[in-house]
């Protein structure tokens, strides 16, 4: 055995497109702690809810992630809602879980595409994000952004989305769900993508469930807790849902589960559009919420459960806004993961839990 | 500008931005907008890079790491700062960690707004930030023929 000496990964690195720092303690080529180092792209945005009040700081918890920029939104604003007891119309509902699980395919699919790149498959990254403006049409057609959209309000969204719109929607899906499961085969069969995945970062069940993991990253590993089985809003009204989980839980599983809640989102999708019902899509909300109430959210984003916090002072200010997102659990659970993996393998373990530092941070 | 001596290396560094612009940043590289035609390649080391593209604003923790990134790059340079965060600080501005806009920490030579910034926006600044670079090049050729 060598000497034991420090690497310095990030934060500034080619895989990640955001910054966060490890110190990897390695022994010759085997990794065998891990220390990392958060806080770059602090913000302070729980803070803002002094100066913003609940009607605008959507667009503030909207810019929390980019990624999931519209999850973010919609989390926020339904716990908002039930401080202050607002009905959302039906089709709103509906509009907004379209949107959000539009938002998990294309945040699966640029997470398949940084994988691809991370393991060296430069066509393959360029493939899956072809594919992705696909997605990124629509919410331009529906809400006029590509990664900000804008278009959540308190108590529904801004604007509807008509019939042509919706069967346009669905002909899309169709149309990505054909090249998409080519590209499926590629990340799923491929010798050269599984040389570099199976039985690489493997995490236990029991470790996964004592590390308090969330999102696909737990799912690989055999633990459910897809809050979206939960069934609310219009998650409820959907004939079955099943969360795809797997046993390995090493990166390949990781792989496939996103790989494989990208067709699941599709009929998701699907089933929705067929079931929409007509109605209104805006309750305003007015006033403000009382003085000492409280209420909490959770929502299912691409990364793994979200949890929201808010509770009102009698203003048009919200007292306290509290967020607790999915990769400030997965870390910890990642550091476990890379101890005793090789120095080559850490591009693909770091990315394998799709890290969202600006979600972590705020 | 009607040609390009060189084609630029760019290099892509996260300030403190919501992602948003990144990915934007990323998608500029990818098939649809495809930058790689005009020879623009993205790089991770900062010594090989002649174009610094930067999201977000500056903040207590990373104000170091980006004037190290852009000390480390060589002359000629540009800094194109993508989006209103590297522009302003935007959104962010009123928040307790934020200094302010990337030129408080580096000079910056192109300003490319947008919330999020477009990929064409982008590609515009790109381009804006090729002539500049030609510039500088220029200047420092003929100093180094003064001296
Ligand atoms: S300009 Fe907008 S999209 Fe870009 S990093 Fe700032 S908040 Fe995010």
């Amino acid at each position: 055995m060598g000497k034991a000496q420090v690497i310095p990964f990030g934060p500034q690195h080619p895989v990640l497109p955001e910054p966060i720092h490890l110190d990897l303690v390695v022994q010759d080529e085997t990794v065998v702690d891990v220390l990392p180092q958060i806080g770059f792209i602090h913000r302070g945005l729980e803070k803002l809810v002094e100066t913003h009040d609940i009607h605008q700081y959507i667009y503030v918890a909207e810019r929390i992630c980019g990624i999931c920029a519209f999850g973010h939104s919609m989390g926020y604003a339904e716990t908002v809602e039930r401080l202050m007891n607002v009905e959302v119309p039906k089709r709103a509902e509906y509009l907004r879980v379209i949107m959000h699980e539009l938002s998990r395919i294309h945040s699966h699919l640029l997470w398949m595409g940084l994988a691809a790149d991370a393991f060296g498959y430069e066509s393959l990254f360029m493939h899956t994000w072809r594919l992705r403006e696909r997605v990124l049409d629509i919410f331009e057609a529906v809400a006029g952004g590509r990664v900000i959209l804008s278009y959540t309000l308190l108590g529904g969204v801004t604007n509807d989305v008509d019939e042509p719109m919706l069967a346009h929607i669905k002909d899309v899906l169709a149309g990505m769900k054909k090249e998409y499961n080519e590209l499926c085969n590629a990340f799923l069969k491929d010798t050269s993508v599984k040389n570099r995945t199976v039985g690489v970062g493997t995490l236990s069940q029991e470790e996964a469930i004592e590390y308090g993991i969330v999102g696909p990253f737990a799912r690989a590993s055999n633990v459910n807790n897809d809050v979206r089985c939960i069934g609310q809003g219009a998650y409820g009204e959907l004939s079955s849902f099943e969360p795809i989980l797997d046993t390995d839980g090493d990166c390949y599983a990781r792989v496939k589960v996103r790989a494989l809640e990208v067709l699941q989102a599709i009929d998701i999708i699907n089933e929705l559009i067929d079931k929409i019902p007509g109605g209104p899509i805006l309750n305003p909300v007015k006033g403000a919420p009382e003085a000492g109430s409280e209420a909490s959210g959770i929502l299912e984003q691409p990364r793994g459960e979200v949890y929201y916090y808010c509770s009102g002072n009698g203003t048009k200010n919200l007292e306290r806004m509290r967020i607790r997102t999915p990769t400030s659990q997965n870390i910890a659970g990642m550091t476990m993961a890379l101890k005793g993996c090789d120095l080559a393998d850490v591009n693909m373990i770091v990315l394998s839990i799709d890290p969202c530092i600006s979600c972590t941070e705020r | 500008m009607s040609y390009v001596s060189k084609s630029p290396w760019i290099i892509h560094y996260d300030g403190s931005s919501c992602n948003g612009c990144d990915i934007e940043v990323l998608a500029a590289l990818t098939p649809l907008y495809d930058v790689e035609r005009f020879g623009i390649i993205n790089t991770g080391n900062p010594k090989h890079a002649d174009i610094f593209l930067i999201t977000g604003g500056i903040n207590e923790r990373n104000i170091s790491v980006v004037q190290e990134i852009y000390n480390q790059m060589i002359e000629p340079k540009v800094v194109i700062a993508c989006g209103v965060c590297a522009c302003t600080a935007g959104i962010f501005k009123d928040c307790y960690n934020i200094i302010g806009g990337v030129d408080q920490a580096i000079p910056v030579d192109v300003y490319a707004p947008g919330c999020a910034i477009r990929p064409e926006a982008i590609i515009d600044a790109v381009v804006e930030g090729l002539g500049i670079l030609e510039e500088k090049a220029k200047k420092l050729e003929a100093e180094k023929k003064g001296a």
